[in-house]
């Protein structure tokens, strides 16, 4: 089932920032998503996790099947890595950790507390969070950050697993990970002042 | 939702998980009490239990600006608001991991802590099993309250603006029980209504709290 | 996921319509102003010399003119922002949240107004400037209520956001204020078995002489409650439109 968004428009802080969106990420492929600062990538992303309501439009097939990662891993501190894995499998029903430990090399840090680790490391644990949730679409907000460049390969690496599985991935990035990916940019979509659409401050003009 | 309640208990044991924090202050509550008016045996009777129930109150307030707070840094709630498990589970769990680590402490430190004030023998039972009753409604609705001021920068103070006046009723339904079963009289109905806010309550607010987590998480 | 993810966007337009409210309220408000400052006058100045002093009470029954009025309004205040919370969480009616913003700080105002006559009637009367009775009880709770919503308004920097989080807070804050007032009468009078004051029965039990002119003001205090919400809304709606257009060009730099 392939995630179809359709003619999205999306607001943040009252402005539209996104007009028109349309964009199909099929099962077993990657797109990346890019733009300037500020072009709405971060507010898109999340309406796709369904975090922020939409101005007008549709998403579909997005709903209870995405892994949503972010600027914050949702690591906690106090826990060991693999504490913070098993629940993160555990909240997702997803099953083992192992395979996601393995694929980031974490095995070393496993019995580690989250708190020790350097910020690559607990960017590494973030995203091998991904592979314990089982979802099969990734949605993924500069997942490189912090990252060296053996473990942004760590990280092409799961990208390419997750595809041949069927999976598919909506990454924003500016880094060249080396993926057959899409690019997908999202420049031509900014909002300009004639979009009407939702519940915005324009509403007051 | 047994993996978030055991991973909540977990951090909240652990070194800077904040266990223990509000037992402690209960306890100075409770010890300034007598400082701040007089020593007297009698006087110091005949408000111990409204005192127990104000300092478990206060104790159970100042523990709910870790409650979600410390989750929504992290990105923690994002990440559980996009998971299998409906906020609205979510947030009761949370809730009753507040109350396992807080209110459950405070309810059985209270009964020590009435000897410091003279409590009638007969309160002892009253204040405890008041406060069994009262303090889930506190966790609950103080879930609320943490909820509402989510995405509030230094919400702390805030949040306490909000709870307090949604925590009257408990108050003062659990603290009239605490008393009247001091004074030896029947404290049936004021325990009923107690546990009758505290069963609507626990029913109904995860729906608030969810509702308003979701409108502070966009 | 909440269910009012995809908002369809015809439907909110026909109805919250910020332009056409500030043109039907630049139309009202002269009105309504004009209203509610004569019939408060006539009906102050009717309370305050035109009617005898109490056998009883003597002259201080007359602040009842202003204490009877606020408290009417205190809680009316609070049902109106209800209500209008209510529209905003189902219809997104922007002006409805903004009208809701607009009237808290007039309820809190209208709550102070009957505390503080309240306690300088009580003064002479019952010879204690505050009793922990019910009703007074029920009121100061009210204000807490209303503080708290307030400092919820200015604490949320998302106007949205601020009036989806102030509307909930309203609506759950409305079941607990119900719970406590009837938690305080039953406090009160387990406390202090039924020797509580009675307190603002008084105003009800009155003679005619009395009674016009209270109702007189009673409409005028209602009526400048809405006056107040209508010039507040304005205002309220004012500042969006400055933000929304300062936000545009913000943008089109």
């Amino acid at each position: 089932m392939d995630v179809q968004i359709t003619d999205l428009s999306l607001a943040r802080g009252g402005v539209p920032v996104l007009a028109g969106v349309t964009m199909s990420l099929p099962a077993g492929q990657a797109v990346i998503l890019r733009g300037p600062n500020g072009a709405g990538k971060t507010t898109l992303l999340r309406a796709i996790a369904g975090l922020q309501p939409a101005l007008s439009g549709r998403i579909t097939g997005a709903e209870d099947r995405i892994a949503y990662a972010a600027h914050a891993d949702g690591v906690k501190s106090m826990l060991t890595v693999r504490e913070n894995l098993t629940f993160w499998a555990d909240v997702f029903g997803a099953g083992g950790i192992d395979a996601a430990i393995e694929a980031y090399a974490l095995a070393p840090l496993a019995d580690r507390l989250a708190a020790t680790l350097s910020a690559g490391q607990k960017r590494r644990l973030g995203l091998a969070r991904l592979l314990v949730t089982g979802r099969p679409v990734w949605v993924l907000d500069e997942p490189t950050v912090s990252l060296d460049t053996g473990a942004v390969a760590m990280f092409a690496d799961a990208v390419r697993a997750h595809l041949a599985q069927g999976g598919s991935a909506l990454i924003a990035t500016h880094i060249d990970l080396g993926l057959e990916a899409e690019v997908f940019d999202l420049t031509p979509f900014k909002a300009t002042a004639t979009t009407q659409a939702g519940a915005t401050d324009e509403a007051f003009l | 939702m047994k993996a978030l309640l055991l991973r909540d208990l977990r951090l909240a044991l652990r070194a800077g998980g904040g266990f223990g924090l509000a037992l402690a202050f209960f306890l100075i509550v409770i010890v300034l009490v007598p400082f701040a008016i007089g020593p007297d045996p009698e006087l110091l009777r005949a408000v111990a239990p409204g005192v127990l129930w104000l300092g478990a109150l206060l104790a159970c307030l100042l523990s709910l600006d870790r409650l979600l707070a410390l989750d929504f840094e992290d990105g923690t709630l994002e990440l559980l608001a996009t998971a299998p498990l409906p906020l609205e589970g979510a947030l009761t769990i949370k809730a009753l991991a507040h109350w396992l680590t807080t209110g459950l402490p405070l309810v059985i430190v209270s009964s020590v802590l009435g000897v410091m004030l003279g409590l009638p023998s007969a309160g002892y039972l009253w204040v405890v099993v008041s406060l069994g009753l009262g303090t889930p409604a506190l966790s609950v609705i103080g879930t609320f309250g943490a909820a509402l001021t989510v995405g509030v920068k230094r919400g702390g103070l805030l949040m306490s603006l909000l709870v307090l006046p949604l925590y009257v009723p408990t108050l003062i339904f659990g603290a009239e029980a605490a008393r009247r079963g001091a004074l030896g009289l029947d404290a049936t109905t004021p325990l009923l209504m107690l546990a009758g806010i505290t069963c609507g309550v626990v029913a109904c607010m995860p729906f608030a709290s969810a509702a308003v987590l979701r409108m502070g998480l966009r | 996921m909440p269910s009012g993810r995809y908002i369809d966007p015809m439907s909110i337009w026909s109805y919250a319509n910020p332009v056409k409210f500030l043109t039907l309220s630049a139309r009202v408000q002269p009105v309504l102003w004009a209203a509610a400052l004569l019939s408060i006058g006539i009906g102050l100045a009717w309370g305050f010399f035109g009617t005898p002093d109490d056998a009883r009470q003597g002259s201080t029954v007359k602040i009842i003119y202003l204490h009877v009025p606020a408290a009417l309004m205190a809680i009316n205040a609070w049902f109106m922002m209800l209500v209008a919370s209510l529209i905003w969480l189902i219809r997104r009616h922007h002006v409805s949240a903004l009208a809701a913003k607009a009237a808290a700080p007039v309820g809190v105002v209208m709550t102070l107004i009957a505390l503080v006559t309240g306690a300088i009637w009580g003064q002479p009367m019952w010879g204690t400037w505050w009793a922990w009775d019910p009703r007074l009880t029920s009121f100061l709770i009210l204000f807490l209520f209303y503080l708290g919503y307030i400092a919820l308004w200015e604490a949320v920097e998302d106007p949205d956001t601020a009036a989806d989080l102030t509307s909930v807070l309203c609506l759950v804050g409305s079941v607990f204020a119900v719970l406590s007032r009837y938690a305080v009468q039953f406090w009160n009078q387990g406390l202090h078995q039924g020797t509580s004051v009675p307190v603002a029965t008084g105003g009800r039990t009155v003679a005619d002489v009395f009674f016009y002119p209270l109702v007189l003001c009673m409409v005028g205090f209602a009526l400048l409650f809405v006056a107040l919400v209508f010039t507040r809304t304005s205002t309220e709606i004012r500042l969006r439109r400055a933000a929304a257009l300062r936000a545009r060009a913000v943008r089109e730099v």
